[in-house]
């Protein structure tokens, strides 16, 4: 359309909507000047209620006017619609895109001109809040002018609008605009959302059969959600078989539905008399008590459920109530009709290869599925593994029952929140919250090791008691400074979102990080177990202080730093849990029972123990979670008595240690 | 300072004469009956807070029937056998003329026995499950059909969603709900297979395989919708799960009722947009008095607070009790509560609250779509709903009514046209 | 026989004397009886406090006295709640259904009233149905039978499993911990029958009794006094004994024992499963005076707050449980009552309600470090005093 032209359609177009805005107007009595309104403003006055409103259930013709209009700004005013930037003048009711200046004042745009038009207070308009629902429905009327458009964002928004609705008037320009799209991703995406809406508005069921055989081995949810519906079935009764119909299957009662269900069925279509239920029966006889009896039986006896019957029985004979239902009467109305399920879907063929192409699907879908369990299992279990693997030196080698440990996870948590006050860039500020974290957390062991532990050694169930009470005075403390709501800790953004696989199989990065930095300690202990001076010192101490301290080992020494090593870790731990749960004063309260049972599992002293326990934990759980899956209270109490009576057969755990841990 | 306040009172107490300063031994007692410590804490205090506020500022207009009032507050420490305690404590040995505390229902069940015993008053600020109806408790928080059917009706007619997951947390709360939805959602033509229930443990935080356990929901190609009474910390891994998941609000919305400003200030919200939440209050409704209210608690508490529902649900009771004191003449609860009834005093959020003859407020109900600066973008209110203490969708609980004034019952069945019961199950 | 075991022990006859005059004092000075000086609510705490005593007193059988720290007796104590509670509520909402439905022109049927009490129990948690639990919870005999039944098996189940596989130290510390937290767990599921995290609630009104709350307090007060006198008469009478030598000795060297040809597992599993009745005897009388239990009360943290309280108190000896629990719980009541005054610093105002677990928990560190004895130690001192 040329330039010129175009003025000119314009302008005819305004000069007919005036004629009919100019009566409607008139007829309303709104002191309106017609001929200052452009053409889609009056488009939009003859429905203004309904647009400032803006349900779901009213706009759909609403939209479906604006877009007939055919105007050249009908999508520009469809996109600001949806992203909240229409407002409405409260003076005259006229719709502007109102964009925020100083103050509390809005520059407004005409919405046919594209041209300011002036200022206005925010007190003098309102905005226009379309829901989720009213914005779904504006994408979808968006898509026939973005399919094609030349930004990409724009066919891209119009790409996911049609995965979000798949409607059918959508096949015929999205089939349309295939063979111009330049860009490959998008372009792979058109001719896979072309099949699915041939699968469900495809023009004939040899096409659709087509479709529904191509994309049988796809796991997408969007392609189920194109099959399902197809092989949705209704539950119907009938006197005989319709044979117009696509018929599932038919169902006998008794063997395949209930019988009192299929009764209700009949009595719901008005095809059986109702049952009476004992408490129908009740207030029957409540209304026809005569003198103190109802049916010749004394009230007083009606406490009996037979006496009851009896009365009703007399009742019936004298007429005053309708007659039970008996079993043979069930039993004949059953006999006398059919039961059977449809298919809303009225070709035979396309149903067939949906519900084969869905089998053959579901297959897939549970393999996938056991794979994402097995990654969420993994993922749990490396939580548990960092949440314990401090423990397993402080407990694990030193024997020392510390019960604080959960309050330096707690620490290490809370001083990724501080650092994060400080630093704001995410990236850098765990990378800082990571070894300070663990220095606070090193610092605050060592204290203790020094202060408390040290003159426990040969105490330990009194080092439990001791612990508990640091752990407590901890939690209160970090309630006093942090105040007692959760504080955010917030991942990079490059941990946000999640590894997608397939439709069934994703894992989060920040779980996918977790699992990393678990082997990273996991390399690390063995790396200072096994090629250390440290490491070597403190498995001598381990294995027999008294001779190590005979060859120059400062046990007290060695002990401190072990346990500072521990709780550092811990710290460490924290930063990470805290990423992807919460920081509140009870984070390591959560982890505590948890993590003492990884170790106790796993076998005292052992990294590798508390790695096969953290394992042996998070599988069990998840696998409890699946058989479960509606409660996962039920999981975790199974777990623990699985794992008390596991620790009946294995009282030293998976990987049995000797050494001083072991004597207990 | 609290000297000129003692004059200034004790002049208007003159001045009204002494009939009406004899009515109310002064001064009037206020028992807050929150935890301050252990889990509910993180809730609680901010209530503590807020009635320590409303305390002072009915001191600064001269307090009431010319007495000064006193705030009684008392620890629970979150530890329910102990509110029955404290409650206990505050009626016999503080004598305090009214209660305001409480926030989760088996806290509220603890304290029943005893202020029925005591013929205490309380005013319980939190929305609950219902089914309850106490001759002693008003309830300013919202009923089932105050939030949950309202924001139900906003996933099935707004939303268009065809199929349901209700996930929350086991307690009473999630699953009265989740009962009375059940019940309504198949009401309303929704099969039982469409609806899925999952209940996690308190504080819960491994979602990963129940969020993914929703999207599979989406396979049969009904648009599914996802209703969280998950309550407190939880919350937190679970939104940070559904962000990873890159679940939008425009493919799978989230509706909570258990998440306001005060849960989402310990969340990064950007990836939640979109996602809602039903309340009868939200900080970012824009009226005077809404602004005045947020003014004053920021400056007395610091910037970065929030104000959420629970804290309008006290600004409303302890208003209207007030004016039912300054009405009855007295603070004798019987009289208070016979003056209850019928009071009305302006919302937040616009509009007026009337307190009912079944103790519970008719409210309009607000629901907000989450924003990136964690506020909510209100985008739907509905007329004032009278609460409503038993369900109309749970067949036992449709033939009960509570009307304290005129029936004088809290459980009175309307087809036999008896009172089940005077005092509250417990 | 008994007149030797009392002069045998003559702190014994102390403590029941102390524990009289104080029974006697409290039930003069109170609402319901005397003159009033002390307020029901505080009838009811010192009750309750008793009820800690008696389970401290059994937490220093097993810890104290056999060197078994368990940390889960609090679970015995709250079972032994639930038991009693069933039959509280069951008792309660019978009266209230059957005049409900007695106000009906029909009588109800048997089967009516089970079925009105049922959904009044379970309504609040969304159900109607009666578990299979609270098939005795008719009869107020049985349940109570059970108080000790329930518990007692539970104890002997999981001692017979730990003991055989000979689980020992803080193992088995972490071990009961787990059993616990299990139980816990499973009581706070809506499905358990229990009526998850709600609880049992209103246990405070006795059924059918229409004696004020002042006096129920009271009532209740004498029992749990009596109770703790019997508790503690029993336990010393276990421990002067033959069986309390034995017992100590696997305190002291459990290996020595049982080469000495003592069956080491039996007598532990004998004084666990005793210890766990005594527990839920505690509980039974606790929970009525409390008004509610629910599972939050069985967290594991109870069961380590009972061994802090005994080992305040001074583990080893009886009457140091007794005053650990007492002293312990009566003070943390009055800090975080919110009646201790504020103290004012200056640039800090300490409220007791924020500080008060710190320094109830340092308290724990520097009892365990500098006083293993605990207060108990106290009296030990006096009487050096005394010979010296």
């Amino acid at each position: 359309m040329t330039h010129s032209l175009r003025i000119a359609y314009r302008q005819s177009r305004a000069l007919i909507a005036c004629g009919l805005l100019a009566l409607s107007l008139l007829c309303l009595g709104q002191p309106l000047a017609a001929q200052e309104l452009g053409p889609l403003q009056q488009v939009l006055q003859q429905d203004a209620d309904l647009i400032v409103k803006s349900s779901r259930t009213s706009i759909g013709p609403v939209i479906d006017r604006i877009v007939a209009s055919g105007l050249p700004v009908v999508p520009a005013f469809l996109s600001a619609w949806q992203d909240k930037n229409i407002w409405q003048r409260e003076a005259d009711g006229l719709f502007f895109i109102a964009t925020e200046g100083e103050g509390r004042s809005y520059a407004l745009t005409d919405l046919d001109s594209g041209s300011e038009v002036g200022t206005a207070q925010k007190d003098a308009l309102s905005q226009l809040k379309p829901n989720s629902g009213v914005r779904g429905l504006i994408a979808t009327a968006l898509v026939q002018f973005q399919l094609s458009d030349p930004i990409r964002a724009n066919r891209e928004a119009a790409l996911t609008a049609i995965e979000r609705r798949p409607a059918q008037e959508l096949l015929a320009p999205l089939r349309a605009s295939i063979a111009s799209e330049p860009d490959a991703v998008l372009m792979a995406r058109k001719l896979r959302l072309e099949r699915l809406l041939t699968i469900g508005y495809g023009a004939d069921p040899a096409e659709r059969v087509a479709a529904i055989t191509q994309m049988s081995t796809d796991l997408g949810v969007d392609v189920r959600a194109a099959l399902n519906p197809l092989v949705s079935t209704s539950l119907k009764v009938a006197t005989d078989l319709p044979v117009d119909v696509n018929v599932a299957r038919r169902l006998v009662p008794g063997t395949d539905i209930d019988r009192l269900q299929a009764y209700d069925m009949l009595v719901a279509a008005d095809l059986a008399p109702a049952r009476r239920s004992s408490s129908d029966m009740k207030s029957l006889l409540a209304e026809h008590v005569e003198g103190g009896t109802v049916g010749g039986v004394a009230l007083a006896r009606l406490s009996n459920p037979e006496a009851r019957i009896i009365a009703y029985a007399a009742l019936v004979q004298e007429g005053k109530v309708p007659a039970l239902v008996s079993d043979e009467d069930i039993d004949a109305a059953l006999g006398a009709h059919v039961f059977f399920e449809t298919y809303a879907e009225p070709s035979p063929e396309v149903t067939d290869a949906a519900r084969a192409a869905l089998q053959s699907i579901a297959t897939r879908v549970d393999l996938n599925q056991a794979l994402d369990l097995g990654l969420d299992a993994i993922s749990l279990a490396s939580i548990y593994f960092l949440a314990a693997i401090g423990l397993a030196i402080t407990f694990g080698l030193m024997g020392v029952i510390n019960m604080a440990h959960g309050e330096f996870i707690m620490m290490g948590a809370y001083t990724g929140y501080v650092v994060q006050q400080v630093i704001p860039n995410h990236t850098l500020s765990i990378l800082v919250a990571i070894p300070l974290a663990f220095a606070v957390t090193f610092a605050a062991g060592v204290a203790m090791e020094r202060l408390v532990i040290r003159h426990l050694y040969n105490r330990p169930l009194e080092t439990l008691l001791a612990t508990f009470g640091i752990s407590i005075a901890l939690q209160q403390l970090a309630k006093n400074i942090f105040g007692t709501q959760a504080r955010p800790l917030t991942a990079p953004a490059w941990l946000d979102g999640a590894l997608v696989m397939n439709d069934v199989v994703a894992i989060s990065y920040i779980r996918i990080a977790i699992f990393v930095l678990a082997l990273i300690f996991l390399g690390f202990f063995l790396f200072l177990m096994k090629r250390t001076r440290l490491g070597l010192e403190t498995r001598a101490v381990t294995q027999n202080p008294r001779m190590a301290a005979a060859m120059g080992i400062n046990p007290g020494r060695v002990n401190m730093l072990t346990f500072g090593l521990g709780s550092g870790i811990a710290g460490i731990a924290g930063v990470a849990i805290g990423l992807y749960a919460k920081v509140t004063s009870e984070l390591g309260a959560d982890y505590i029972v948890q993590s003492f049972m990884t170790v106790v599992v796993g076998g005292v002293g052992n990294i590798w123990g508390a790695l096969l326990g953290a394992t042996m934990i998070g599988t069990l759980q998840k696998g409890i979670e699946w058989l479960n899956p509606s409660n996962t209270l039920a999981a975790q109490t199974y777990m623990i008595i699985f794992i008390i009576i596991f620790i009946q057969f294995r009282p030293r755990g998976i990987i049995a240690l000797k050494g001083r841990a072991a004597g207990d | 300072m609290t000297f000129l306040k003692y004059t200034a009172a004790s002049a208007l107490a003159l001045s009204l004469g002494a009939g009406l300063a004899a009515a109310a031994d002064c001064p009037i007692k206020v028992g807050v009956l929150h935890s301050l410590s252990g889990t509910m804490a993180i809730s609680e205090t901010t209530l503590k807070d807020t009635m320590l506020m409303l305390v002072a500022d009915q001191n600064e207009k001269g307090g009431l029937l010319g007495c000064e009032l006193e705030a009684v507050v008392v620890d629970p420490a979150s530890d329910w056998p102990l509110f029955a305690e404290k409650a206990r404590e505050l009626l016999t040995v503080h004598n305090v003329d009214v209660m305001f505390g409480n926030w989760t229902s088996v806290s509220r069940k603890s304290v029943l026995p005893v202020i029925e015993e005591l013929n205490g008053l309380l005013f319980y600020p939190v929305q609950y499950e219902g089914e309850e109806s106490s001759k002693n408790v008003f309830y300013t928080g919202a009923a089932p059909n105050q939030q949950a059917i309202p924001a139900t009706d906003y996933f099935l007619e707004e939303l268009g969603v065809e199929k349901f997951a209700l996930l929350g947390t086991d307690y009473v709360y999630p699953r009265t709900t989740n009962n009375i939805l059940e019940a309504y959602l198949k009401e309303k033509g929704i099969a039982a297979e469409d609806i899925f229930v999952n209940y996690t443990p308190f504080g819960h935080s491994d979602w990963s395989k129940i969020v993914s356990d929703v999207v599979a929901l989406g396979a049969d190609g009904k648009k599914v919708g996802v209703i969280s009474t998950i309550n407190g910390d939880a919350n937190i891994g679970f939104y940070k799960e559904l962000a990873a998941a890159g679940i939008s609000a425009d493919d799978i919305p989230v509706v909570a009722f258990s998440v306001g400003e005060e849960e989402l200030s310990g969340l990064d919200t950007s990836n939640l947009v979109g996602h809602l939440a039903a309340w009868n209050y939200f900080q970012s409704a824009e009226t005077e008095a809404n602004a005045a209210f947020i003014e004053k608690w920021k400056t007395l508490m610091g910037d970065e607070r929030v104000t959420n529902d629970p804290m309008e649900a006290h600004y409303i009771g302890f208003n209207m009790w007030a004016n039912a004191v300054t009405a009855a003449g007295t603070t004798d609860v019987d009289a208070v509560r016979t003056a209850m009834y019928g009071q009305e005093f302006p919302n937040l959020t616009g509009g007026t609250a009337v307190m009912l003859p079944n103790h519970h407020l008719a409210k309009p109900v607000l629901i907000g779509e989450i924003q990136a600066d964690g506020q909510f973008d209100i985008i739907s209110a509905t007329d004032p709903v009278p609460g409503d203490a038993w369900t109309d969708f749970l067949p036992e609980s449709a033939v009960l009514t509570s009307d304290w004034k005129d029936l004088g019952c809290g459980m009175y069945n309307t087809e036999t046209k008896t009172c089940v019961q005077l005092k509250s199950n417990y | 026989m008994r007149k030797s075991f009392i002069a045998q022990n003559p702190s014994v006859l102390t403590f029941l004397l102390c524990l009289a005059a104080f029974t006697l004092g409290v039930s003069l000075l109170a609402e319901g009886f005397g003159v009033g000086l002390i307020s029901t609510s505080f009838v009811k705490t010192l009750g309750k406090t008793l009820c800690l005593c008696l389970v401290a007193i059994a937490m220093d059988l097993i810890w104290g006295y056999c060197g078994i720290l368990s940390l889960g007796h609090f679970a015995f104590f709250g079972l032994g709640g639930y038991m009693v509670g069933m039959w509280l509520m069951y008792a309660r909402t019978e009266i209230i259904v059957e005049r409900s439905l007695a106000q009906g022109v029909i009588p109800p049927t048997p089967q009516e009233v089970v079925d009105g009490i049922g959904s009044q129990i379970f309504g609040v948690v969304g159900s109607s149905e009666f578990p299979v639990i609270w098939m005795f919870s008719d009869s107020l005999t049985l349940q109570l039978l059970l108080v000790l039944l329930v518990p007692g098996l539970l104890a002997l189940v999981f001692g017979w499993l730990a003991f055989r596989s000979r689980v020992t130290g803080v193992y088995l510390s972490i071990l009961t911990q787990a059993m616990t937290l299990a139980l816990a767990l499973y009581l706070f599921q809506n499905d358990s029958g229990l009526r998850g995290n709600n609880g049992l609630s209103g246990l405070q009104n006795l059924p059918g009794v229409t004696a004020p709350q002042s006096a129920i307090s009271l009532w209740f007060f004498w029992a749990s006094a009596l109770a703790l006198a019997l508790g503690y008469l029993l336990s010393a009478w276990v421990i002067s004994g033959k069986f309390g030598s034995v017992i100590r000795g696997i305190r002291d060297n459990e290996a020595r024992v049982r080469f000495l040809g003592y069956p080491v597992e039996s007598f532990k599993l004998m004084l666990f499963t005793l210890t766990a009745m005594i527990a839920a005897i505690a509980g039974a009388l606790y929970y009525p005076q409390a008004g509610i239990i629910n599972p939050a009360e069985i967290a594991p943290i109870a069961s380590i707050y009972l061994a802090v309280w005994v080992a305040i108190g001074g583990r080893g000896r009886l009457y140091g449980a007794v005053l650990g629990a007492a002293f312990v719980s009566l003070v943390s009541t009055w800090f975080t009552g919110g009646q201790a005054p504020d103290i004012n610093l200056g640039f800090y105002t300490l409220q007791w309600v924020d500080w008060w677990q710190v320094i109830l928990g340092l308290s724990f560190v520097l009892v365990t470090l500098f006083a293993p004895k605990g207060i108990g130690g106290l009296f030990d001192l006096l009487k050096r005093g005394d010979k010296a």
